[in-house]
């Protein structure tokens, strides 16, 4: 049976119906439009649907959506504010992390828990942390110089 | 040397901001209103004659709105590829299937769930028939026939000879023979395969949002399929989700798409999902390459041949094509006086194979350069003293009639030897520690005959540049490229031009395809002839204004202006104002076209000039072997790479990066491996050997060598597929300095090694006893 849940997305509340088996990834895409979480493998492996649950990374394929009530939902829509990108999302773009795109989303959620988390990483740190998120175009190089690179920033910026 | 505002820089992407908040359209993002989902029925078998098909009960199931088989379809026998392919291939099974996963039945439903509920209720009563999975097996007189008009299975043979291999291995003074096996390896790309099908009854029009690398190319095959005129068919390709060849063909997302909204009036979107992806989606195809290379003492090459075994699967889709494309690679390289090259394309009830990354060249070079590193140390000689010896010079033309018009490969392994510390570290590293030199070269810039580019650049009233490319993208970085051209041929900033993201055939110029690493040169002279034309007309008017001649003329730092005296000139949107004001229409159009001189590769002997230039690459790759684990970890890597002319080393380095990365994968981890039943083992990622960051060397040195291709824009080639091609033969022969072992069955797993590590110490111990 359908019931209506109210989810907390990047700050703005929604009411929507669901099945109970319905994955938050699929909420996310179909029922609010919000696209830039991707679906890749569907089962955990790749981490290209990752989003953020009251901060924490979690693939949106493997959480249904009822468990995610009353949490606070991040998706990438959620992570510039306004016209200014976050220093992650900058550093992807002036590093080169970026081929076809489509593991940048969940890769960026990816490393905004870890930096929150660890703000002066090691390069195996790094690694470690976003071995979760396969990536079939960069070789992983160049989105591993953009996280150190987006750490360094943000610590600056402090 | 020519001083540029913007080639050679360091450029990010034109659409990385939309691509890092999310709000890029993917075509796997596409839905319409009133869409349906299409699931496909799949064989279980691997060879099965089916007796009867029963849908009735799939039919009645509420939310269902088509349910198709072969009897919905024109059942024509097609090629799903353009060029050389076989019409062999059908879109439903009609009366036999020929691999797990073969495409039985379809369903358009409301939603996901309802299709896939629809599925199980279709009844469908096979007839088992033996089947054959492995291409020499598939030989045999008595192997199962797969198609009926082919007698042994053997689809195609390519035979390339040059001089008489014979006679030149009776002249070497050493004589060496290799034999190597490469598994499929699949693309992998993060995205599935996908297309959303429109179909309009009131107009009879379809229109079609299409993952295909050959929209253009690839629609009169579609049209045929489906039994629509050609003319009726929209193709609108957005973004993808990258691709590496595995959506070179039309295939059963776009064909199957568009027969259920055909047939249902709505629109319907199919999308593979990951399981499906690394089930069925073909990709390169499984290799047995024999070789066999004869060479003088002092390390001359005298004769080379090779028996290429390319596991074709169940259909035609690229089998041909992948081997004429290799029946280039003996001497690509290296100078041979004598070449053999047989090719045979064999049939077996496995998926099709298509391209990936350089078609199956990976597979051919993985063997061909461990082979003549064996080759090397029988001589007695540095592998790299013996390719420096032997490697082609610009000018050369190959014995396939490739015509070398740039070639960096000498430069490249000096360059590697030396970033490498090569001659020095070489038998000196600890235990278990090794290095390798790998090499590969492929086309950089491939136009089968006749293919052509265009681009069409518009400036409108404001001074902004738009440009319209056929092109498209799907990660390579070509829409920056085609950028960087323009603006730097118009003297504009890249912030100043946009191009189409989405290519939709009814307003974007014709462009022939995508793959083959072509972008860089087709649309990269298209992009610059383009800019010119529209530049030309500018010039024209802002000259006569001064009373100069439009020779004389320059676009720089965003203003037209006399090159003797810059004042005479104005910014570039006031010329455009003075174009209009010269009585002219706007918008501005320039328009370009690049129509390269090269051939078709002859069908039975691979020959002819498909690329109008050639990349060569060689990389030194330093490994340590765990001898208890088996496990292999790639130290570090220093690349060099004849790129004709750097044009954005950022992008360039990227793509450098994934190519190793693939080969690494090939090279260690990952392959297509089927049961006893013909069904795929390992459809996750984790199972399939999809590598992680964990297993990238981040100790990687790019080196660019600048030749200058007198065909490519500033010099410029292609080089996204040859960046992968050394990495695999150069860990095989890094694995080998390491430890002594030669595994010659790719990937080159841990289990491998150990046992080939485990038969050496018995062997060395018998030859131990046998020496006291």
């Amino acid at each position: 049976m359908k019931q209506e849940i109210r989810l907390q997305v990047n700050g703005d509340f929604y009411d929507v119906f669901v099945k109970p088996s319905e994955t938050l990834l699929d909420v996310l895409r179909d029922k609010l439009g919000l696209m830039g979480t991707k679906k890749s493998c569907d089962v955990g492996d790749c981490g290209a649907c990752t989003v953020l649950l009251d901060g924490e990374p979690v693939t949106s394929c493997l959480t249904l959506a009822v468990s995610a009530r009353g949490k606070a939902i991040t998706t990438i829509e959620g992570v510039a504010e306004g016209q200014n990108l976050h220093p992650i999302q900058k550093a992807f773009v002036e590093h080169g992390a970026i081929q076809c795109g489509y593991c940048t989303p969940g890769m960026i959620m990816t490393a905004k828990a870890f930096l929150e988390e660890n703000p002066d990483p090691t390069e195996e740190g790094i690694k470690e942390a976003i071995s979760g998120n396969l990536c079939r175009c960069t070789g992983y190089v160049k989105i591993i110089e953009a996280i150190k690179a987006a750490a360094q920033i943000i610590q600056e910026e402090r | 040397m020519i001083e540029y505002s913007i080639i050679g820089k360091h450029v990010p992407r034109v659409e990385a901001k939309p691509m890092v908040t999310g709000r890029l359209k993917y075509v796997n993002d596409i839905t319409l209103p009133g869409m349906l989902y299409g699931k496909i029925l799949r064989s279980p078998y691997a060879h099965a004659k089916i007796l009867s098909i029963d849908t009735s009960k799939a039919e009645r199931l509420p939310g269902v709105k088509a349910v198709i088989t072969a009897k919905d379809t024109p059942m024509v026998k097609f090629a799903l590829h353009a060029q050389y392919g076989i019409e062999d291939e059908v879109s439903l099974a009609i009366d036999k299937v020929l691999y797990v996963g073969d495409r039985v039945a379809a369903v358009a439903a409301i939603d996901e769930d309802t299709a896939e509920e629809a599925l199980d209720l279709i009844k469908v009563e096979y007839e088992e028939l033996p089947a054959v999975f492995d291409p020499e097996e598939a030989m045999k007189p008595d192997a199962p026939r797969i198609h009926d008009d082919v007698e042994g299975n053997i689809r195609h043979r390519i035979l390339h000879t040059f001089g008489d291999v014979e006679k030149g291995f009776e002249e070497s003074d050493y004589v060496r023979e290799d034999r190597f096996k490469t598994p499929m390896v699949i693309s992998c790309s993060l995205g599935t395969r996908c297309c959303v099908a429109d179909f309009v009854r009131d107009t009879g029009e379809l229109t079609i949002y299409s993952d295909s690398q050959v929209p253009y190319q690839g629609k009169p095959y579609l049209a045929y399929i489906i039994g629509m005129p050609v003319e009726k068919i929209r193709s609108i390709r957005p973004y993808l989700p990258g691709c590496f060849g595995s959506r070179i063909s039309s295939d059963d997302v776009n064909i199957i798409s568009a027969l259920l909204s055909m047939k249902t009036g709505k629109p319907v979107k199919i999308e593979h999902s990951r399981d499906e992806f690394l089930r069925v989606i073909p990709s390169r195809h499984a290799l047995i390459a024999e070789f066999k290379t004869g060479v003088k003492k002092d390390g001359t090459l005298v004769a080379t041949q090779c028996r290429h075994i390319t596991d074709n699967g169940a259909y035609t889709v690229f089998g041909i094509m992948n081997t004429l494309q290799n029946s280039d690679l003996l001497d690509l390289i290296l100078r041979v006086p004598n070449v053999k090259f047989e090719g045979l394309v064999v049939y077996t009830n496995t998926r099709p194979g298509l391209g990936m990354r350089a078609l199956m060249n990976n597979s051919f070079c993985s063997g061909f350069y461990s082979h003549l590193d064996m080759l090397a140390r029988d001589v007695g000689m540095d592998v790299a003293d013996f390719y420096l010896k032997n490697a082609h010079q610009k000018g050369d033309v190959t014995t396939s009639r490739c015509k070398l018009d740039s070639c960096g490969i000498s430069e490249c392994i000096q360059e590697v030897i030396k970033a490498s510390d090569w001659k020095n570290k070489r038998g000196k590293l600890p235990k278990n520690r090794g290095l390798g030199l790998g090499l590969g070269a492929h086309t950089a810039g491939f136009q089968w005959g006749g293919e052509t580019s265009t681009v069409v650049v518009i400036a409108d009233y404001l001074g902004k540049v738009g440009i319209l490319s056929g092109r498209g993208e799907y990660g390579q970085g070509s829409s920056t490229m085609i950028c960087m051209c323009v603006a730097e041929e118009l003297g504009l900033k890249l912030e100043d031009v946009s191009i189409n993201e989405v290519v939709d055939d009814s307003i974007v110029p014709y462009e022939s395809s995508n793959y083959g690493s072509r972008g860089t040169v087709g649309q990269g002279r298209a992009a610059i002839a383009a800019a010119q034309d529209l530049r030309r007309q500018l010039f024209e008017v802002v000259a006569e204004k001064f009373g100069a001649e439009v020779e004389d003329m320059e676009a720089k730092e965003g203003r037209i202006f006399v090159k003797q005296s810059p004042d005479k000139g104005m910014p570039f949107q006031e010329a455009v104002k003075a174009y209009q004001d010269a009585g002219k229409l706007l918008p501005l159009i320039g328009r370009g076209r690049y129509d390269p001189p090269s051939e078709e590769m002859d069908f039975y002997t691979g020959e002819g000039n498909v690329s109008v230039a050639w990349g060569f690459g060689a990389q030194v790759i330093e490994v340590e072997v765990d001898t208890d684990t088996g496990e292999v970890k790639v130290l570090n890597v220093v690349t060099a790479n004849d790129c004709g002319k750097a044009l954005n080393p950022l992008q360039l380095e990227g793509s450098s990066e994934g190519g190793i990365l693939m080969g690494l994968g090939s090279a260690l981890f990952e392959g297509v491996f089927h049961n006893e039943r013909g069904e795929v083992i390992g459809t996750t990622f984790p199972t399939y050997g999809m590598p992680t960051s964990k297993e990238i060397p981040t100790n990687i040195k790019h080196i660019w060598v600048e030749t200058m291709d007198p065909y490519g824009p500033y010099g410029a080639k292609g080089i996204t597929e040859v960046v992968e091609l050394p990495t695999a033969n150069a860990i095989a022969n890094a694995i080998y300095d390491a430890v002594g072992v030669r595994i010659r069955e790719f990937p080159i797993t841990p289990e491998k090694i150990l046992d080939a590590l485990k038969k050496a110490r018995i062997r060395d111990k018998r030859e131990y006893y046998e020496t006291i």
